[in-house]
């Protein structure tokens, strides 16, 4: 079995694209289409070669070596590799099918198809990574790819900003992966996966002096550093507080990868890297609350602020950074298979919601902002009534996949201990809120009045197949999924800390119970203030001003990051720029340019014409060189 | 017998009277007779010399040494003829054009 042809495919599409794509144009997706789904076919293999107990490690290429250090590209294959490889196949093939559709007649088609191969290929190498070095190459290849393709539209400025702070965002937690990473070859002598997890048990107890270089003494546990230097990676790749800011702006790009890479796959990664390093994680403790708690407040910060928003898209994502947070919870609190199985139902809904309103977005002429939407349920069923699917998933609606991936978050998370019992009560919680702002989207955008352009609501309609049938699959998926038992194939993957819940107490009970009726009363709110009584939400944003604009303004936190770090650097770089490059750098070279004009100034007054001259100077040289003749 | 340095003395003295006068003379015309001035100078060295060692090699020499000077004094005043046609002076100071 070929597994690396499953990455291989995607590469090749992007070359052949990148190279010939001025001529290929308008048929680009006959390129790419047809590489990612056979990619899709190989991943389905995969997986029922995994299924049937096949795990498989096979070196592909050795980079360098120097001395001890090997570095070598390889694959590695084992369950979690498996679920990844089908959740980034399915979804990418689904949006490279409706980005047919979506980027029709557009001029930068054939780009886009190679950025998104070139995407797939480097997160399927992200994922059959076998050691930490080939997970981070791929890991910045992903926020390079993410940056190329935020800023697809490219005459746009806001298009630029957002991809630039995305990447940036991004890099200040890449900056901790790498400490993390030179750590673990510090400590274990090695980057491959196998040879570091083996000899992790024996190696918890080593401590790391951090004030060593200053003469100090401050032991923390290594493992522990190691940990939450890696951890800095995914909070950045993952969007989890603080570095969360970049995802919201990642809506400037097409919807297509909005779905692809900001829902289902590239933020994945952080949570697909704590899950994969868990032989690690769950020998370090304070590791792991540092993740629970992380999560949890990234899922209430996304959850609280989707409240409040106009945009379509906008709301999707700060849902899915609230989301994210649920699965890091889970990881955070060893519940890995969970978290995982969250992240592949959630790969499923979110990535048909985005799908969605890009959909509506296309009817709309590029409207976002519901405000101007309304009454559409009838003109686009289709759209309506999968997007409806995804947010039942969305909102833990029983027998949707999402509501049996958040149920296995919740009731392992409370039978995670004390911590586990509290974030899960802020997970429940938070089900509401997800349950209200999804439904208020559907309400807005799709029921009452038609609130639409009159220009444009003549002609709105259903978009065509290449469209709606990726809507119909993930709609089937977001249900399918629920159904497939993934926890039960995950949970031999990780360390288990008897954490499987355990199903059939009343206490899970209890809490399957609690979570369902969330969702419920948060779908009857949300139809309460927009289908019944359409004037309350104004008024309720009146009484409780402070916190709605809390909540619209994103906590300010964009605001606290402007004043605190990036206008102090702009104002740094300033006066850097000024007074060294400018005066230092700038005035040596002149300087020296304007020294030598000054010699050749000095130098010209011999050049007088003068004859006499001249036959002077070479009198007294033949003098001279007679001079010297005879003395010496 | 007159000792050989007084004629090599007088040689000199001559050769720079010549070329001081190439020098400083602002006259085309006593340019060119400083330099029959210096040829001649070297004239009477051969001579000096021939005659005190003997040799009749350097009186050969001075034969030829006249000859190329007549040559240049030719082709030298037929250069000051051009010269004068094009700017109606001798005055060398006024032949500037390769001033920068």
């Amino acid at each position: 079995m070929e597994y690396a042809l499953i990455p291989l495919l995607p590469f090749a599409a992007f070359l052949i694209l990148g190279i010939f794509g001025h001529w290929i144009k308008d048929r680009a997706h006959l390129v790419a289409v047809p590489a990612v789904l056979v990619s899709f076919i190989l991943s389905v293999i995969t997986f029922m070669d995994v299924a049937s107990g096949r795990h498989t490690s096979i070196p592909l290429y050795t980079w360098a070596t120097s001395g001890d250090l090997r570095i070598e590209l390889g694959l590695y294959v084992d369950r979690l590799t498996a679920v990844m490889l089908l959740l980034v196949t399915i979804v990418s093939s689904l949006v490279h099918v409706y980005t047919i559709g979506y980027m029709e007649g557009e001029r930068g088609y054939a780009r886009f198809f190679a950025y998104v191969a070139l995407f797939t290929f480097s997160m399927l190498m992200l994922v059959m990574a076998d050691n930490f070095l080939q997970l981070f190459i791929f890991w910045e290849a992903v926020g390079l790819c993410s940056y190329l393709l935020i800023g697809h539209w490219y005459e746009r400025p806001s298009a630029c900003s957002a991809a630039t702070k995305a990447f940036i965002v991004n890099r200040v937690g890449d900056f901790g992966f790498l400490l993390g990473l030179l750590l673990v070859y510090l400590t274990f002598g090695s980057l491959e996966y196998r040879q570091v997890f083996a000899q992790a048990p024996d190696l918890a107890q080593e401590a790391f002096n951090l004030l060593r270089p200053f003469g100090g003494q401050w032991e923390v546990s290594t493992l522990t550093l190691i940990c939450l230097l890696l951890f800095m990676g995914a909070v950045g790749k993952s969007a989890q507080v603080p570095l969360h800011v970049w995802l919201p702006d990642a809506m400037e790009g097409p919807t297509p990868i909005s779905a692809l890479i900001h829902a289902a796959t590239m933020v994945t990664a952080g949570v697909f890297m704590v899950a994969r390093f868990a032989p690690l994680y769950s020998l370090s403790p304070v590791a792991m609350d540092v993740v629970a708690i992380t999560g949890a407040a990234t899922m209430v910060l996304g959850a609280t602020i989707a409240l409040t928003q106009f945009d379509i898209k906008r709301i999707v994502a700060w849902s899915t950074v609230s989301q994210l947070g649920y699965m890091m919870m889970a990881c955070g609190l060893g519940a890995y298979a969970a978290g995982i199985y969250h992240l592949l139902t959630h790969g499923a809904f979110k990535a048909l919601l985005f799908l969605g309103c890009g959909s509506v977005i296309i009817a709309l002429h590029h409207e976002q902002d519901m405000r101007r939407m309304g009454g559409l349920k009838d003109k686009m069923p289709v759209t309506y009534w999968t997007f409806v699917v995804g947010s039942l998933a969305l909102a833990g609606f029983p027998l949707t996949a999402g509501f049996f991936s958040k149920d296995e978050v919740l009731v392992s998370a409370w039978s995670a201990g004390a911590l586990g019992e509290l974030l899960a009560s802020l997970g429940l919680a938070t089900a509401l809120l997800t349950a209200f702002y999804s439904f208020r989207l559907v309400f807005v955008t799709f029921w009452g009045d038609s609130r639409v352009d009159p220009h444009h609501a003549g002609h709105v309609h259903e978009p065509s197949r290449t469209m709606t049938v990726p809507l119909l699959i993930l709609a089937a998926l977001s249900i399918a999924t629920g159904y497939l038992g993934i926890p039960g194939f995950l949970s031999p993957a990780f360390p288990g800390s008897g954490s499987e819940g355990h199903h059939d107490s009343p206490i899970a009970f209890g809490i399957m119970a609690i979570a369902t009726l969330m969702g419920l009363v948060g779908i009857a709110v949300a139809y309460l203030l927009y289908v019944k009584s359409p004037g309350l939400p104004d008024r309720l944003a009146q009484q409780w001003q402070q916190l709605y604009r809390l909540s619209l303004n994103k906590w300010y936190v964009d605001e606290a990051y402007d004043r605190t770090v990036v206008g102090p650097t702009i104002r740094l770089a300033d006066r850097l720029w000024n007074s060294v490059d400018v005066a230092v750098i700038d005035g040596a070279v002149n300087g020296v340019a304007r020294t030598i004009a000054w010699g050749g100034w000095l130098m010209r007054f011999i050049q007088s014409g003068q004859t006499q001259h001249y036959a002077l100077g070479m009198t007294l040289g033949a003098v001279l060189i007679l001079t010297v003749y005879l003395l010496f | 017998m007159i000792p050989l340095s007084y004629y090599v003395i007088l040689s000199a003295i001559v050769f720079i009277t010549g070329v001081v006068g190439v020098l400083i003379r602002r006259n085309i015309i006593i340019i060119l007779l400083s330099i029959e001035l210096m040829l001649n100078a070297t004239n009477i060295n051969f001579v000096a010399f021939s005659s005190y060692f003997q040799n009749v090699v350097g009186q050969v020499f001075v034969f030829f040494a006249l000859t190329v000077a007549a040559a240049e004094v030719a082709v030298g005043l037929a250069i000051i003829i051009a010269l004068y046609r094009s700017k109606t002076t001798i005055n060398v100071d006024e032949f500037q054009l390769l001033k920068w």
